[in-house]
């Protein structure tokens, strides 16, 4: 199906509590994950959330260049978060915008803190997150697909970064924004959390939450991020196993 | 970043946590203390507003220019707010010229976003042809001392430059546009304040200054409004963050920000303006 125009949806919640796309305000959309899919990345990933897709891969950790980049105690991390052009309705010049200038930066804070950089002196990780085609949500599907694209790059990790969004739409605080969610909805909070650890890795915000709603949001938060945590361990899982009947 | 700079915050981190377990910071402050802050509006004459902000020795200074021009295409009936920022050499030995960097579009994103989710400016009034011609207002933010902190310091000085602009009213005369001598203040309904805070070891403080910076693990920015509620977050740097900080983080937050908002210019009063005569 191809999707010309998108209209603003009279109501993004109706009176049963049953969103524009029929999921219920604390569900996430069908998620499914790829792991080992790019031959000449040493990991990598393909993703898809509802209508996101979105491919990953990891190089590294491998020489740097340019070579007065890398740093004599611990690895860099580097990041780039990009959309194709045809990924959303309006075609996106192939020029990286503001906003995934600021993205990759964000992305790269998320994933930093689970990376063991200190064991790889002198060196960098490379990450490149690929939107194919954005329906709200990119970038904590982008975190991850990319935290999983590390794993299977065999890149030692304090644990894994697993991110969702919530947000606000008609008064209800609701989880998994979708593109019509987050254009017309009210706040939209995108978060990371190393699920184990126990820790957030990216905050962001838009929208006005009061310090209540904030709260909800954060507990709505936590039921996602378990959801796709799942998912993201299976994924790896399985890739793992079928690697193992390969070699046996 | 010269190597220099990245060895001695690592000694000076001992000294710094130390004073913080005693509740102490390098300079004198308390956790929660911002640093002196001076706002000096109309600074700039050529500009349609502007304030010059000392925060400490931070220095950040934001000037505003209106022109009439077409609207974005998803918001055909509202007129146009664009925040830029980038890092001038003059303002610290590590900036380098050049375009903006991901750290300097990240302070100009915030401070938009701050903007446009407590709807501060309403853009609606700022329509003068529907569809076809608005008011776009440029916000350009220049440090011009970086000494830690450039997000509150350039996010006050945005604020303020706002807060005091004056645009003239537009009549318009048989399909044309005609510029009056009448100058009103731009229709202003909310101050969202940006408040920055640093972790520390297991210590939050407010404003951190340039040395508190180069050994937080985090930082993370809360934008309050009038209402006290939250319009923006962001988190920075490459640690991570506990739930139990984040609750404290908003108190604070949302403490400091009545202290900022003393300082600030108050909102004008727009209610009767009409900013396009027919």
């Amino acid at each position: 199906m191809i999707i010309r125009k998108e209209e603003k949806p009279i109501k993004l919640v109706d009176e049963n509590g049953i969103r524009v796309d029929g999921r219920r305000v604390d569900e996430i959309r069908k998620l499914n994950i790829e792991v080992g899919v790019l031959k000449n990345a040493d990991g990598s990933c393909y993703l898809e959330l509802g209508r996101n897709r979105i491919i990953v891969a990891v190089y590294g950790p491998r020489e740097v260049h340019p070579r007065h980049l890398s740093l004599p105690d611990r690895a860099i991390l580097r990041c780039r978060y990009h959309m194709v052009p045809f990924s959303v309705l309006e075609r996106k010049s192939p020029n990286p915008t503001r906003r995934e200038i600021e993205l990759s930066k964000v992305i790269r804070e998320a994933l930093e803190p689970a990376i063991f950089l200190e064991n790889f002196p002198r060196t960098t990780i490379d990450i490149f997150i690929e939107v194919l085609q954005a329906d709200g949500g990119t970038r904590t599907a982008g975190i991850s697909a990319a935290a999983v694209a590390l794993a299977d790059a065999g890149i030692p990790m304090r644990d894994l970064v697993t991110a969702i969004a919530v947000g606000k739409a008609d008064g209800h605080i609701i989880l998994d924004l979708n593109d019509v969610e987050d254009k017309y909805g009210e706040a939209d909070m995108p978060i990371a959390i190393m699920p184990n650890v126990g820790k957030i890795t990216l905050l962001q915000a838009d929208g006005v939450f009061t310090p209540e709603e904030f709260k909800t949001a954060l507990n709505l938060a936590n039921k996602g991020i378990k959801e796709v945590y799942t998912k993201q361990k299976e994924a790896l899982r399985k890739r793992y196993l079928q690697i193992k009947e390969e070699v046996e | 970043m010269s190597k220099s700079e990245e060895i001695v915050p690592k000694l000076e981190k001992q000294k710094i946590s130390a004073l913080l377990s005693k509740g102490e910071r390098l300079d004198g402050r308390k956790l929660y203390e911002y640093r002196p802050i001076t706002i000096e509006t109309d600074y700039i004459k050529k500009a349609e507003g502007s304030a010059i902000v000392k925060l400490g020795n931070t220095i950040s200074i934001a000037g505003v220019k209106a022109e009439i021009g077409t609207p974005f295409s998803d918001t055909p009936n509202e007129g146009v707010l664009i925040v830029n920022t980038e890092f001038l050499p003059l303002a610290s030995p590590t900036f380098e010229p050049g375009p903006p960097d991901e750290n300097a579009i990240e302070i100009a994103r915030i401070i938009d976003r701050g903007l446009r989710s407590s709807d501060a400016l309403d853009r609606r009034r700022l329509a003068i042809i529907p569809g076809k011609r608005v008011w776009v207002i440029y916000v350009d933010v220049y440090v011009l001392n970086h000494d830690g902190n450039m997000i509150d310091a350039s996010g006050i000085a945005v604020l303020s430059a706002l807060l005091t602009t004056k645009i003239p009213v537009v009549k318009i005369v048989n399909d044309e546009i005609e510029i009056s001598d009448e100058w009103v203040p731009l229709p202003m309904k909310d101050r969202p304040i940006p408040v920055t805070m640093a972790k520390i070891e297991d210590k939050i403080l407010v404003d951190p200054n340039i040395r508190e910076e180069s050994v937080m693990d985090y930082r993370l920015t809360l934008t309050i409004n009038e209402a006290e509620n939250i319009c923006a977050i962001q988190k920075g740097g490459g640690g991570g963050l506990s739930i139990d900080d984040l609750h404290q983080a908003i108190d604070i937050a949302i403490k400091a920000s009545r202290e900022i908002r003393k300082a600030l210019p108050s909102i004008p009063d727009t209610q009767d303006i009409a900013y396009v005569v027919k």
